[in-house]
């Protein structure tokens, strides 16, 4: 224990003896508590107001900052995203009806080309036919024509031989004509 | 106290832990004369000065980070700085909030040395605690603080208008002869009401402690069967301390929220 205090213990003692007063309505003290009361308050106050107050306030006020920035940064995203979502959307669509098109358009073009060579092979087959049909005809006139004078020799070969007649060929002719009349 | 010579020893040691009134008592630590007036570094003193670095060295470490994800002791620090600024907002609205850092000095300050009272020994000189709010010329200083920034504030901002809460509005007028008076009392004794409440609460508090501590003390002295019933105010003096933090906060904050209100007063005059 140091002097003073040991000094101090004596000075109170001795204060306690005279009046031996209640601690707290004792007014021995009360000018140094009162005095160093205004001291540490003072002190407190300015190290509060000054120093450590605004140093939370900052940390709250920036974390509220921050949040607040945050938010708005997700809501501008957010709205970035609809409208790509919206523009996909609408290239999509875009691009759909561009295939439909471009589809039709093939379609009636490859369509056309068939319809075209189907008409194209179509005549030329029809010509092939008709020419084919025109030499059968020809050929048939031609071999009928050649029957009549076949059945003519026939006729007067047949005669020659059954008869010993000798037919002419002219009349040999009539009768095959006039058979073929009666057929 | 120890040093206290030509006592016996042991009779002093007796005396001291059952004497209720001994932890109010103020012992100097350094003498400091000023002008023939005693200014003494106290206990008392020593406990302000230790609270006021606690409340500041406390804080200061809590935010030395400032992180943005604020760890525990951060989160404790800016929980306690939201209370007393919702406390202010919610009782006089935003104007209030230049106010804060008093608020928050008184509130802390108050909160910090009823805390520090509860340790009954203590780190400090003479080994034994101290409420430095268990006296009452700290409380009621305390309580001038408030009343004077309030009357000083309300008659810087409005003028004598202050003074309308005198003379409330829609009352015919011989009804200030009866009114007045009581207004006029009703103001004055907030000062009192406001320091004596803190006083009295933290002063009853420590001694009902000390008395059921006390009764632990001599039962167990007596020996025997009593020493065994020593248990039950053993038991009270438990159940009173968890009563006793209650009180010590409890009572920060509503010195806090009174100061709240009657700085209201002085924001907006005239209700």
């Amino acid at each position: 224990m140091t002097a003073p205090e040991q000094h101090g213990h004596t000075a109170e003692h001795a204060a306690h003896a005279a009046q031996s007063a209640f601690p707290p309505f004792d007014p021995t003290y009360f000018a140094s508590q009162l005095f160093w009361l205004a001291i540490t308050f003072a002190v407190l106050y300015l190290l509060l107001s000054k120093w450590v107050l605004p140093r939370i306030g900052s940390a709250i006020e920036e974390r509220r900052d921050r949040i607040a920035d945050d938010l708005d940064a997700a809501a501008s995203m957010k709205s970035q995203a609809d409208e790509a979502v919206r523009n996909y959307e609408q290239a999509l669509a875009e691009a759909r009806t561009k295939a439909h098109g471009l589809a039709a358009e093939a379609k009636a073009q490859v369509d056309a080309k068939i319809t075209e060579e189907t008409a194209e092979v179509d005549a030329k087959l029809d010509a092939q036919a008709s020419d084919a049909e025109a030499r059968i005809q020809e050929a048939k006139d031609k071999a009928l024509a050649e029957v009549d004078a076949i059945a003519a020799e026939t006729a007067i070969a047949i005669s020659a031989q059954l008869t010993q007649l000798d037919v002419a060929e002219a009349d040999a002719q009539k009768a095959v004509a006039k058979a073929k009349q009666g057929a | 106290m120890i040093e206290a010579a030509g006592q016996p020893v042991e009779g002093l040691d007796v005396a001291d832990a059952t004497n209720p009134i001994k932890q109010f008592e103020i012992h100097p630590v350094f003498n400091f004369d000023l002008n023939g007036i005693d200014l003494s570094f106290t206990n008392s003193s020593y406990f302000m000065v230790l609270s006021a670095v606690l409340v500041t060295g406390l804080l200061w470490m809590a935010m030395g980070r400032a992180a943005l994800v604020p760890g525990r002791a951060q989160s404790v620090a800016e929980m306690l700085y939201e209370f007393v600024a919702g406390m202010i907002r919610s009782t006089t609205g935003n104007e209030g909030l230049r106010f804060f850092p008093l608020v928050f000095t008184l509130f802390t300050f108050i909160l910090m040395g009823n805390m520090l009272g509860m340790f009954p020994y203590f780190p400090a000189p003479g080994f034994h605690g101290f409420t430095f709010t268990s006296h009452i010329i700290v409380t009621f200083a305390l309580a001038m603080i408030v009343i004077l920034t309030v009357m000083g504030f309300g008659i810087y901002k409005h003028g004598l208008k202050f003074f309308s809460f005198l003379f409330p509005a829609g009352v015919p007028w011989p009804l200030y002869v009866l009114l007045t008076p009581i207004e006029l009392i009703s103001f004055i004794s907030r000062p009192i009401t406001l320091g004596v409440r803190l006083f009295a609460n933290m002063l009853a508090g420590h001694i009902l402690l000390k008395v059921f501590a006390g009764f632990v003390v001599m039962l167990g002295a007596a020996g025997g069967g009593l020493a065994i019933a020593g248990i039950l105010p053993f038991a009270m003096a438990v159940a009173l301390t968890s009563l006793e933090f209650l009180v010590a906060f409890l009572q920060a904050y509503v010195f806090a929220v009174l100061t709240c209100i009657y700085l209201n007063d002085a924001l907006h005059p005239g209700h």
